[in-house]
């Protein structure tokens, strides 16, 4: 066989991401449109050369040099750049001394990938604008890979990157790192656009998009990125990565190989991601120590106490209950509310479910929500009222999101109809 | 064995509308179709990408033009040199170059020997 190395997954949507980053802080962020040229020029050069003298020892190294001298020589030629920034002051001094066959410092685009990661997160953007603009340029999808990924129309992704783009080159800058005051809102834009992203692709349904956990992994290594510097290496950064695992972990057992949503009772939990787990419970154990309760950190250990039950007869509803209980004291929505109840189902019997759903506050916000029908067809399904669970299920079904909703909804209501002989 | 030519004729592709997962995918292709033939003798790793500049010089005029000659609208890409029993196992072999699958042309040339 042959010793080439050989290419990891996904390296080349990794290294756009990284090397938009750089470039954009030596040429700035007026200057995104140039960088993610240059970043496109430099993949195709590899593309081009590569098959050819193999795949190099250090690709990701090969790249990024290739990317900052193609930037070097750019500069050198253009006259907009005559006000040299001291990033390119000491980049054409690079050039002239290593003759660019020297790399690029790890610390630099890390650093570089941050700062994006924070400048994305702009207060005048919306969450999905963000999301959207995250996915571009730090995770090096294309326009129509965010449009699949996040189940819209090319057309309008393209508009939403434009109207981003122009917020930023308006009123943006590269943000720095250096102690800003406005660091911390800015994280609080950087969670809620990672947890939005994870979520996007947790519950997706396969039958609509391949790889949709394509998505859950990115959110998971902007993360780590995140937790790698000391702006982000708060107990929330590490209650989000255990949130993110352990939910990651058992999706390869939540969708049958046709696509279906199999419901918890049933999952084979042989198929969920020990390595994962274990990473979960790691970033759990050390989100505790701070004593800084967040909502992920409470939804994270909800998840871990899943992770750890052996088969679902062992699930600990108990402790569930009373995590739910607090989850709700910080995050008073009706979802949470109908989480909480159906633990109070689960620990306590049917009956009690049942009463627990019929008081939840503002209920009619879920009128929309397929699972809110679902719950209470559970409930009298498991008390033997077949009828009951059969109008809930059929109602769960009408409001059904997707074809492996619908699908899990119309077995139920296979399931708890009158057996004709 | 004999040697033969694989010569890569190329449309202009704008891979600049491409997204880097597909440009992966199109390598990965590559690099599995390289390697494989690296495996099993058929190449030994000679032969490079032809950058799309260059020049013509033509007839006793010697007159110099802009190149690459593409009379035929697409230009030769790069080319490798591979080793195969005869020309039926040659061109099975470059059946393999995922440049075929974007309507490409892999000419195949016997080297001629001494």
């Amino acid at each position: 066989m042959s010793d080439i190395p050989v290419l990891v997954d996904h390296l080349f949507r990794r290294e756009a991401g990284k090397m938009v980053s750089y470039l954009t802080r030596i040429f700035g962020f007026s200057r995104l449109n140039l960088a993610e040229d240059v970043v496109q020029d430099t993949l195709i050069k590899a593309l081009e050369v590569w098959p050819f003298h193999g795949v190099p020892d250090n690709p990701s190294a090969w790249l990024m040099r290739a990317a900052r001298n193609r930037a070097i020589d750019i500069i050198r030629r253009d006259d907009r750049f005559r006000l040299a920034t001291p990033e390119l002051t000491h980049l054409l001094r690079i050039r002239e001394e290593e003759s660019g066959e020297g790399p690029v410092p790890e610390k630099e685009i890390q650093d570089a990938q941050l700062r994006m990661m924070f400048s994305c997160c702009h207060p005048e953007l919306t969450a999905d604008s963000q999301v959207t603009l995250i996915l571009k340029t730090l995770c090096g999808f294309s326009v129509s890979e965010i449009a699949h990924a996040l189940l819209s129309q090319e057309d309008s992704v393209e508009k939403r990157l434009g109207r981003a783009r122009k917020t930023l080159r308006d009123s943006g800058d590269f943000v720095e790192l250096t102690n800003r005051s406005d660091i911390p809102g800015r994280l609080e834009a950087v969670y809620q656009a990672i947890y939005l992203l994870f979520n996007e692709g947790y519950h997706s349904s396969s039958s609509d998009r391949k790889e949709p956990e394509e998505l859950c992994y990115e959110a998971i290594r902007l993360t780590l990125l995140l937790s790698e510097h000391p702006h982000g290496q708060r107990p929330k950064t590490f209650a989000l990565l255990a949130l993110m695992c352990l939910h990651a972990a058992r999706l390869q057992g939540r969708l049958a190989d046709d696509g279906t949503l199999i419901q918890l009772e049933f999952q084979d939990r042989s198929k969920w991601d020990k390595f994962l787990m274990g990473q979960g419970f790691q970033y759990l154990e050390k989100a505790w120590e701070s004593n800084v309760v967040s909502e992920y950190l409470v939804e994270a250990s909800i998840a871990g106490i899943h992770c750890g039950a052996k088969t679902y007869e062992e699930t600990e509803w108990g402790r569930i209950l009373e995590l739910y209980d607090l989850l709700y004291h910080l995050k008073p929505t009706p979802v949470v509310a109908l989480n909480r109840a159906i633990a109070v189902g689960k620990a306590k019997g049917p009956e009690e479910g049942l009463a627990e759903l019929n008081k939840i506050p503002d209920a009619e916000k879920l009128k929309d929500y397929p699972f809110y029908p679902a719950a209470k067809g559970e409930f009298h399904l498991l008390a033997g009222r077949t009828i009951e669970a059969g109008a809930y299920f059929n109602k769960a079904m009408n409001l059904a999101r997707n074809q492996p909703e619908k699908d899990f909804f119309e077995r139920k209501l296979e399931a708890s109809g009158p057996k004709l002989i | 064995m004999t040697k033969f030519l694989y010569l890569f004729w190329n449309k202009p592709t704008n891979w600049k509308s491409q997204s880097p997962e597909e440009m992966e995918r199109r390598m990965k292709k590559w690099m599995t179709w390289m390697d494989s033939m690296k495996a099993s003798g058929h190449f030994k790793g000679a032969g490079d990408r032809l950058e799309d500049t260059g020049s013509l010089v033509r007839g006793p005029q010697k007159s110099v033009t802009d190149g690459p000659y593409a009379e035929a609208k697409d230009t030769i890409g790069g080319y490798i040199v591979v080793e195969a029993k005869d020309l039926k196992e040659a061109v099975e072999l470059s059946k393999g170059c995922p440049m075929l699958e974007g309507d490409g042309l892999v000419e195949v040339r016997p080297i001629a020997s001494m």
